[in-house]
């Protein structure tokens, strides 16, 4: 039976992986990641793929593609709901769908669907079904949905208290990271986006990076509870239907009433659908709550956004706030 | 008495002009979509919204310097956009500073409760009985309905027409006589005439034209400035085109019911999730016309459309496996007349000369019509 899965590094990555290498492990099953982002793996993927979809898709694509001839079978969970109040957009509904249609030559792809919108305990159906489908007892299965918890909390613990996503993986492995660390008196500066489009340090053109060279104070929608996100984004007359665009929303109002904020950056992925709804939201409302006091800038991403476009934008934007501080005082 | 209007879809806006000003309102009834409607929308709406959007949030800029007061309009579950629209448009245009109501109505099945107040609402304003109501929707559907018919039947005849135009020009004359049916009769005896002139168009019987399908998404395929015609166009190469979308057939399956489970169970295979909006519908449709003996399948996708994003993906292993070939439009605001007509000219060639290869191999012409 399988015992290398493969698991590329896209999409959701960034929020689950934690649990799914502890839940795979303790099964004793050894999972394979795709390596970083590099120019010819997104090259494959935009081959590969649909070409009207996003970068995102595009790239999971080729990360799927990386990994064929290396596992017995790829790991891709129709994401459907987490939680009873939102699902995921349609390119994850149909994710496995697309790459198996979109690809030839695959090795079988376990395709098992993740909704936890019944019952209480979130992945377990999920796991359960797994299990049955590597051969596993329902009590094995347990103990390693367990441990999968545990880590996914030990994760999130980390994302709160402000690791960004890569680092507290880093740290969940045992490698030594720096604490994160804010300078005062710096630029406080939220960046949100969605987690596979802000952390892939290849399609963000590595915007954290770049910000952290410019000494500027890095705030994300990972550092807060996402049930507080979802209380904040809920202000809508209608709930986004969207799990990550909930999160991304309610951040938004979040640092809206951080006195210490003193601008936003929203990154999104060209022809990213659910973002034409999101920016628009964020730009009416931080205008109209904030009486146009924090500065907004939308940075939309696809394979030909130059490196020296972005670093132009950044910098200026980021002059923009030094100016403005300085004018307050 | 307040001024109300509504979204343009196609040829519904007679039943909804009906079904708004029986209801008592003054009806400000959209004016046909056109570039500049396009350009209006084009200007406010996001980017990476899809046309529809951009489409209707233009259509309220214009009904609204018209005058409009109330807008009444339809709602969604997601996970399309199309579900948030009606939020959008109301904070985008009230951002521009105009003041008006806007009615959302989602599918009452997702909540029966504020559907119905939301109605009542509605009805309240307008101040007519619930009993006058029934009778004024029922009105409205029996209008929506001869319209499909019709639309149904004149594409069924412009293959056969003699005379090229003959066909729509009998269309167009025969929805000035549905505008002015108003009672059940009225409507029943436009059905009749409508029907007679449409059959009594001169026909060239003889001709064997190809069968097409056209699946997608709802907006771009109803609306004729949207799919550039795309019915009439083909019609005139000699095709008889089959909609997977009537707006009354729609509405009895989907809107008001939970889908129709035969198109759903037919994409299972390839896509064994709804994904919002006509996502597997278009998947499980293509099926269904090739099962059907259609000749070809062409789908109709709005520019960054997610759910037909996903359909697009898969539809060319559905065209494999069922040996029938699927052409994928997208269409925004740069879309060109001339390039879906060249296109569609390619595609319809291929498909006559697939027919010809086919009957070549089996030594027999095939039955006119099929």
């Amino acid at each position: 039976m399988a015992s290398h899965i493969g698991f590329p590094t896209a999409l959701f990555y960034y929020s689950h992986y934690p649990f799914w290498l502890a839940f795979f492990n303790r099964l004793g099953i050894e999972v394979v990641t795709s390596p970083k982002t590099t120019k010819a793996i997104l090259d494959d993927g935009s081959r590969e793929a649909v070409a009207d979809a996003c970068i995102p898709i595009k790239l999971y694509h080729g990360h799927v593609l990386t990994l064929k001839d290396k596992v017995d079978a790829i790991f891709i969970p129709r994401m459907v709901k987490i939680n009873r109040r939102t699902t995921f957009c349609p390119k994850f509904l149909g994710l496995p769908d697309m790459v198996r249609a979109s690809l030839p030559h695959l090795p079988p792809i376990i395709d098992l669907q993740v909704d936890a919108s019944r019952g209480l305990l979130g992945f377990w159906p999920t796991c359960r079904g797994l299990a049955d489908l590597l051969g596993r007892t329902r009590r094995e299965a347990w103990s390693a949905y367990l441990e999968g918890r545990h880590h996914h909390h030990a994760y999130q613990k980390l994302l709160q208290a402000g690791y960004l996503p890569l680092q507290a993986m880093a740290k969940l492995r045992g490698e030594t990271v720096d604490a994160p660390a804010r300078t005062p008196g710096s630029l406080n500066l939220a960046v949100l986006g969605y987690p596979y489009q802000v952390y892939d340090q290849y399609i963000s053109l590595d915007i954290i990076g770049k910000l952290k060279k410019l000494q500027v104070n890095i705030w994300t929608m990972e550092m807060i509870n996402p049930a507080r996100l979802y209380r904040l984004s809920g202000r809508l007359p209608k709930r986004l239907f969207w799990h990550y665009s909930n999160l991304v929303l309610g951040a938004a109002y979040y640092y809206l009433r951080q006195e210490n904020i003193d601008g936003i950056i929203h990154v999104t992925a060209f022809g990213c659908g659910p973002d034409a709804m999101v920016d628009k939201i964020m730009e009416l409302d931080i205008r109209k709550f904030s009486r146009g006091q924090i500065p907004f800038m939308s940075v939309s991403i696809d394979e030909q956004t130059g490196d020296a476009g972005i670093t132009t934008r950044l910098e200026a934007f980021i002059d923009m706030l030094h100016q403005k501080r300085r004018g307050n005082r | 008495m307040k001024k109300v209007s509504f979204a343009h879809m196609g040829y519904s806006y007679l039943g909804f002009k009906q079904l708004v000003e029986d209801m008592g309102f003054e009806a400000v009834v959209p004016p046909n979509p056109s570039p500049a409607t396009l350009d209006l929308g084009v200007t406010h709406a996001p980017e990476y919204a899809c046309i529809p959007f951009k489409m209707v949030l233009g259509t309220y800029l214009e009904v609204l310097n018209k005058g409009a007061e109330m807008i009444i309009t339809s709602g969604g579950v997601g996970p399309c956009r199309a579900g948030l629209y009606g939020m959008m448009h109301e904070k985008i245009l009230h951002n521009l500073g105009y003041n008006f109501e806007i009615f959302v109505f989602d599918p009452p099945l997702t909540g029966l409760w504020s559907f119905f107040i939301k109605l009542r609402r509605v009805i309240k304003t307008a101040g007519i009985s619930w009993l006058a109501f029934v009778d004024v929707i029922r009105r409205a559907w029996a209008k929506l309905k001869l319209l499909d018919e019709l639309e149904q039947l004149a594409t069924g005849i412009r293959p056969y027409e003699v005379k090229r135009g003959d066909t729509t020009r009998t269309f167009h004359s025969c929805l000035k006589i549905v505008e002015q049916a108003r009672s059940q009769k009225e409507i029943a005896a436009a059905r009749e005439e409508c029907r007679q002139l449409l059959q009594s168009i001169p026909r060239d019987n003889g001709r064997r034209p190809l069968r097409v399908g056209i699946v997608g998404e709802i907006y771009v395929l109803l609306e004729p400035f949207m799919n550039l015609e795309i019915e009439k166009t083909l019609g005139e190469m000699g095709v008889i085109t089959h909609r997977s979308i009537y707006l009354t057939q729609y509405t009895a399956t989907d809107v008001l019911a939970h889908g129709a489970q035969d198109v759903r169970q037919l994409a299972h295979p390839y896509l064994n999730q709804f994904v919002g909006g006509h996502g597997q519908n278009s998947v499980g449709e293509a099926i269904l016309y090739a099962q059907n003996g259609f000749d070809g399948v062409i789908q109709l996708a709005p520019f960054t459309c997610i759910p037909e994003i996903v359909a697009k993906s898969i539809l060319p292993r559905v065209s494999r496996d069922f040996g029938i070939p699927v052409l994928s439009l997208t269409i925004d605001e740069q879309t060109g007349r001339a390039g879906i007509e060249t296109r569609l000219e390619a595609f319809v060639d291929l498909l006559r000369q697939r027919r010809e290869q086919m009957e070549a191999r089996s030594n027999a012409a095939l039955l006119p019509g099929y």
